[in-house]
């Protein structure tokens, strides 16, 4: 059973969470760019945090649904329906055959996770479902989904199942129904257009010159339109090192800053290659991603610094509220 | 990018290691900041080990010239070796990432490196699979043949790959026949193109824009994403290119799946 593409929007892509294991052959990591979305949409299906889903960026697809299945859709407001009704984020639907997802106006961040139970059956290749679109590699057919793809969907789970069992008893003919149970909003990075984003020191932080430091912890820097998912590019201060420095190639990840010689620093986003020689003037911490995955092109970003051991407690703190989560969709259905 | 096995492997011996935080899910070995054969031992000797007796929390590791990266999941970190660090430090991740690496550096000093695999690599050079054969020569003031028999003879070592799935980045090249990068980079080079770019050599193991002067190009595929692992090289392999014809060449990409 599957879903079919009536119309594919701007940038459609089947993500996971990243391609883990191969980053020492070269192959990038890749995945969702705002993996807590991705992940809250796959638990509220009943899904392992890990199944494929559909990342959607900004001008959202129209689908029809092909089997009756739950979905959920986290991350970015980007007007999602049903059936020409609005869905709220953040929640499980019980989304019958026949049934047209359809998205409208941008209204928050810029990328919607869809999931749905029994996660997107596309091949694993190299240890995952994610789109490598540079290389045509994996997802559906290696490419984002054009007009009439038709995306298998897996065998649903029994959680899966349970929570539609759930459903089943509100839903309302042809809309099919909406979860009572939701993401509590407390839990929900504090997504914005314009965000502050915490970063922690990167090896070559001392290295950059006082001034360079104030601008970079203090001003708002600006997204670029050169953005994409393998970086953010931003324009500000100009950063500049106290002395040259020949830097060899290490590996970097999701949310290395670096700051090549024009001075104008980047993040390096989901789709990053596995190694770089630019200077590391910071790292954004894992929990700050998402707020900078939803920033729009043309946005304001300020970075606000802090220690390892913060960002490893916010890390912590942030893991340990999708377990409770988790535990707390099993309690449902007991 | 560097030059492997040039002025950087000299003087400056501070090799010490040292770990140090990647982010708040990974961390750093790694010792100093040139390219050296005594280093590459050290990446060599870890990788290895890592490799065989991954830790529970390790994602993966990444080695590079002078470096491993180990990515970690904290939480299990936290779940597994907390007795290994103080009190204090048993709910930050990083503190116990590092006792578990530290660890294992300890025992390591024991265990003798594994003797590289060799791998070799048939080459068609010049014609239109190295339209830049000629280029090199003159550069160099040496006839196409010399080239061809100078990058033939010698032993490359794989540092690390990176850049591109499979691209691994090999030091050992003559400096005879090094060559400045294209002024106008080409807009796409076909898959196991070979080329050189300063003193160094390399393949493209999937279609890339480039600058590098292109001098032949092997009918073996570097990278096959069905395959795993997906590379034909890894990290402390050595490679050697041996002369094929173009007849050779027709008929290998002919058997070609």
């Amino acid at each position: 059973m599957s879903l079919f593409v009536n119309k594919p929007g701007l940038l459609t892509t089947v993500q996971d969470l990243g391609r883990f294991g191969v980053q020492k052959y070269g192959v990038i990591a890749g995945g969702a760019m705002d993996t807590f979305a991705l992940r809250m949409a796959n638990l509220l299906v009943g899904n392992e945090e890990t199944d494929a889903g559909l990342e959607i960026t900004m001008l959202g697809p129209d689908i029809l649904m092909e089997q009756t299945a739950l979905i959920s859709i986290c991350g970015g407001d980007l007007s999602p329906k049903l059936n020409g009704k609005p869905l709220p984020l953040w929640r499980t639907v019980l989304a019958p055959k026949g049934s047209r997802l359809s998205f409208g106006k941008l209204r928050q961040g810029c990328r919607a996770y869809l999931a749905v139970g029994g996660g997107l059956d596309v091949p694993v290749e190299m240890n995952s479902r994610t789109t490598y679109l540079r290389a045509g590699i994996g997802g559906f057919c290696g490419r984002a989904l054009r007009q009439g793809d038709r995306i298998p969907l897996g065998a649903a789970s029994l959680r899966c199942l349970n929570l539609m069992g759930l459903l089943a008893r509100e839903a309302d003919g042809d809309f099919g129904a909406v979860s009572h149970w939701s993401v509590t909003p407390g839990m929900l990075p504090p997504y914005s257009p314009n965000p502050t984003v915490r970063v922690i020191e990167g090896e070559e932080y001392g290295l950059f010159s006082e001034e360079s430091l104030r601008s970079f912890l203090n001003e708002w820097y600006d997204v670029l339109p050169q953005s994409d998912r393998m970086g953010y590019r931003f324009t500000g201060s100009k950063l500049t090192l106290r002395e040259k420095t020949e830097l060899i190639s290490s590996a970097v990840t999701f949310g290395t800053v670096q700051v090549p010689s024009d001075g104008y620093p980047i993040v390096l986003m989901a789709d990053r290659q596995t190694t770089g020689g630019y200077p590391k003037i910071a790292q954004v911490i894992t929990a700050d991603l998402p707020l900078l995955a939803q920033v729009n092109l043309g946005g304001h970003v300020r970075f606000r610094l802090i220690s390892l051991r913060e960002a490893q407690k916010q890390y912590v703190a942030r893991e340990r509220a999708i377990r409770t989560l988790r535990s707390g969709l099993e309690q449902l259905q007991k | 990018m560097m030059n492997p096995g040039g002025s950087g492997s000299g003087l400056n011996r501070s090799n010490e290691m040292k770990i140090i935080p990647l982010g708040d899910s990974a961390l750093v070995v790694k010792w100093g900041e040139s390219i050296s054969l005594d280093t590459h031992q050290q990446v060599r000797q870890l990788s290895d080990y890592l490799q065989e007796h991954p830790f529970k929390g390790m994602i993966e590791y990444v080695p590079a010239f002078a470096s491993v990266t180990i990515y970690y999941d904290g939480l299990e970190l936290m779940a597994e070796y907390a007795d290994l660090v103080d009190r204090e430090d048993r709910d930050f991740p990083y503190q116990i990432a590092t006792a578990v690496v530290t660890r294992i550096m300890r025992q390591l000093k024991d265990i003798p490196v594994q003797p590289a695999r060799v791998v070799e690599i048939p080459v068609c050079y010049g014609g239109d699979l190295g339209p830049d054969l000629d280029v090199v020569a003159k550069h160099n003031g040496l006839s196409t043949e010399e080239v061809i028999d100078i990058h033939t003879s010698a032993d490359y070592l794989v540092y690390m790959l990176g850049f591109a799935p499979g691209f691994a980045y090999l030091g050992g090249m003559s400096e005879r026949i090094a060559a400045p990068r294209r002024e106008t980079p080409r807009l796409s080079i076909p898959a196991g193109t070979v080329g050189i770019a300063g003193g160094q050599t390399g393949v493209y193991p999937i279609d890339t824009p480039g600058g590098w002067q292109l001098i032949g190009k092997t009918p073996t595929r570097l990278f096959i994403p069905k395959l795993m692992p997906p590379t034909l090289l890894m990290a402390g392999d050595i490679v050697r290119f041996y002369p094929i014809s173009r007849k050779e060449f027709d008929e290998w990409e002919g058997t070609k799946p």
